[in-house]
């Protein structure tokens, strides 16, 4: 973890609710896909924890939704603020068990690590079919810059204005060449896929944090191996340890 | 030069910050991002006889200028935390540590103390009678004289170390219950505990917590610590740990003037993790600013 000062050098909605902010400053704490930051927001006690979909030397990639005070606030904030951030938070996903195939679902605002996720298992050699679920075409983002990564993207929403009409799991459930698979989103959507895909794999938690760096015990969890903060040894768990 | 040492409990602390139980861990996080030596000491997690996971989620929320938590005292139990938390503090932090423990029963305060007595690490014991949390916990015995006195003699029976008692606002009369303590054999007070709380989501008409309630601090809290330190200054002639919204040197230099020897750095942790290093950090040049030479010559300064 590290705490730096960063500048907003792009902050552009995508969606009429989602939000793309690029971030400029030190990334060298960011180790993995699926971590993520926390931010100070004037005015607010606690610090607003956001998935990072994208980062390079320079600069973190962020993509958010306006739900609460916090993320509205965000919204407001022009070019050249400088926000005053914790960095390279979670544990991230583990690669290294992808196999030569895996599936990368994200629902809703959990679409964004899925980015940088398939970004590194392309990078590997890996080939992963991504499958981005949202309630309407609206509501849809990324799924060109997804598709410009050159890999096979599926869509879903509820209302069938874009992609297949139904769920995630409806485009999970016709699959059966896959050798793994990674997923962020709400948590009914976590739930059923862990009961509908056919692998092992690796799931991405909310929950609502104090600190975000492990101090607090605030986002505690109870797993088959013990308990765990999902800010610290999550936000991803293992299919096999989650307690439903 | 000025001087930050204060004595608590025949202790020299080379200053009076203290981050306090509960907002630290056992200091691993820390002390990936400062040499936590520089504190004065530290009070780890909240320790039961049994282990525990606490309540359910969600367990944390948002308030102006401070948060509600109901953690409920998640810990892996005293056998672990001395078989495995203190080999692993010792390496991260050479000072004598806090061990604040908790218990639902006056014989489980007196377990925990006991078995805490013989390590050598551990320079005194904060005993949690107010944590807000847990049902048929604490509460109880931190509302009434009797019920602190009761867990303060117990404890006292058994270990040869301080034993500071860590109160709760959450009471008609602070004054009474730290007399109590003060009479039981107490060697100082810890204050305050985290006061009552309770948000409501307007989206969905329930508490934000899963518990309903929970423990409010942070800033907001600052002045009602520093009035039941003042208090609590008055009526007993014990060394006090001032705690509640401490966030800056000042308000280490304020809870001083109050009555406090040394000061508990809580929620603000959380929010900054390099909250303590930034306080002692900065003390000397508040102490200059204020004509402080020597922090030990202001503690109830305000009551002269």
């Amino acid at each position: 973890m590290k705490q730096s000062i960063y500048t907003i050098i792009k902050n552009e909605p995508l969606t009429s609710a989602v939000y793309r902010m690029v971030l400029a400053g030190d990334t060298s704490a960011i180790t993995k896909a699926g971590q993520f930051i926390n931010i100070k927001l004037e005015g607010l006690f606690l610090r607003r924890p956001i998935s990072v979909c994208d980062y390079d030397e320079k600069t973190i990639t962020i993509l958010y939704k306006i739900v609460g005070k916090g993320t509205a606030a965000m919204e407001k904030m022009p070019p050249q603020t400088h926000l005053d951030v914790l960095t390279g938070l979670g544990n991230g996903y583990d690669t290294a068990k992808s196999g030569s195939a895996p599936l990368l679902i994200g629902g809703g605002v959990g679409v964004p690590p899925m980015y940088r996720l398939a970004k590194e298992l392309l990078a590997q050699g890996k080939i992963p079919t991504i499958i981005l679920g949202f309630n309407t075409k609206e509501e849809a983002f990324y799924v060109e810059e997804f598709t410009q990564l050159g890999v096979k993207v599926m869509v879903a929403t509820a209302d069938g204005s874009l992609g297949t009409k139904g769920f995630v799991t409806d485009i999970v459930k016709t699959l059966s060449e896959y050798t793994y698979f990674y997923t962020c989103g709400p948590e009914p959507m976590l739930k059923a896929l862990s009961a509908c895909t056919l692998t092992s794999g690796q799931l991405s938690f909310e929950e609502r944090m104090g600190c975000g760096f492990g101090a607090c015990m605030g986002c505690s969890c109870a797993t088959k191996y013990g308990n765990k903060r999902i800010c610290k040894e999550g936000p991803i768990l293992e299919k096999e340890e989650i307690l439903w | 030069m000025v001087n930050t040492k204060v004595t608590l409990s025949s202790i020299l602390l080379d200053n009076p910050v203290i981050p306090a139980s509960g907002t630290f861990g056992y200091g691993y996080e820390f002390a990936e991002l400062y040499d936590i030596n520089i504190l004065g000491s530290f009070s780890f997690k909240g320790t039961t006889k049994e282990p525990r996971f606490g309540n359910p989620t969600p367990r944390i929320a948002e308030c102006i200028n401070g948060m509600i938590n109901s953690v409920g005292l998640q810990n892996p139990g005293i056998e672990k935390v001395i078989s495995e938390e203190l080999p692993k503090m010792r390496k991260v932090f050479h000072k004598p540590v806090i061990a604040n423990i908790s218990g639902f029963s006056v014989e489980e305060y007196a377990y925990c103390a006991e078995k805490i007595n013989n390590e050598a690490q551990v320079g005194m014991i904060e005993v949690n009678v107010s944590c807000p949390n847990v049902h048929h916990g604490g509460m109880s015995f931190g509302t009434t004289p009797e019920g602190v006195a009761e867990v303060t003699r117990a404890v006292k029976a058994v270990t040869t170390k301080p034993v500071y008692v860590k109160l709760s606002p959450n009471v008609t009369d602070i004054v009474s219950i730290a007399k109590a303590c003060a009479e039981a054999g107490a060697d100082g007070i810890s204050l305050i505990n985290t006061l009552m709380g309770m948000r409501i989501d307007l989206k969905t008409h329930k508490p934000v917590i899963a518990n309903k309630m929970g423990g409010f601090s942070g800033a907001a809290i600052f002045p009602v610590a520093v009035r039941m330190v003042y208090q609590v200054y008055e009526a007993v002639r014990l060394p006090i740990i001032g705690m509640g919204g401490v966030s800056t040197a000042e308000d280490v230099v304020e809870m001083m003037l109050a009555g406090a020897t040394a000061v508990q750095v809580g929620a603000a942790n959380l929010v900054e993790p390099f909250a303590c290093k930034q306080i002692i950090e900065e003390l000397p040049s508040v102490m200059k600013k204020y004509g402080i030479n020597a922090l030990s010559d202001i503690i109830g300064g305000a009551h002269k």
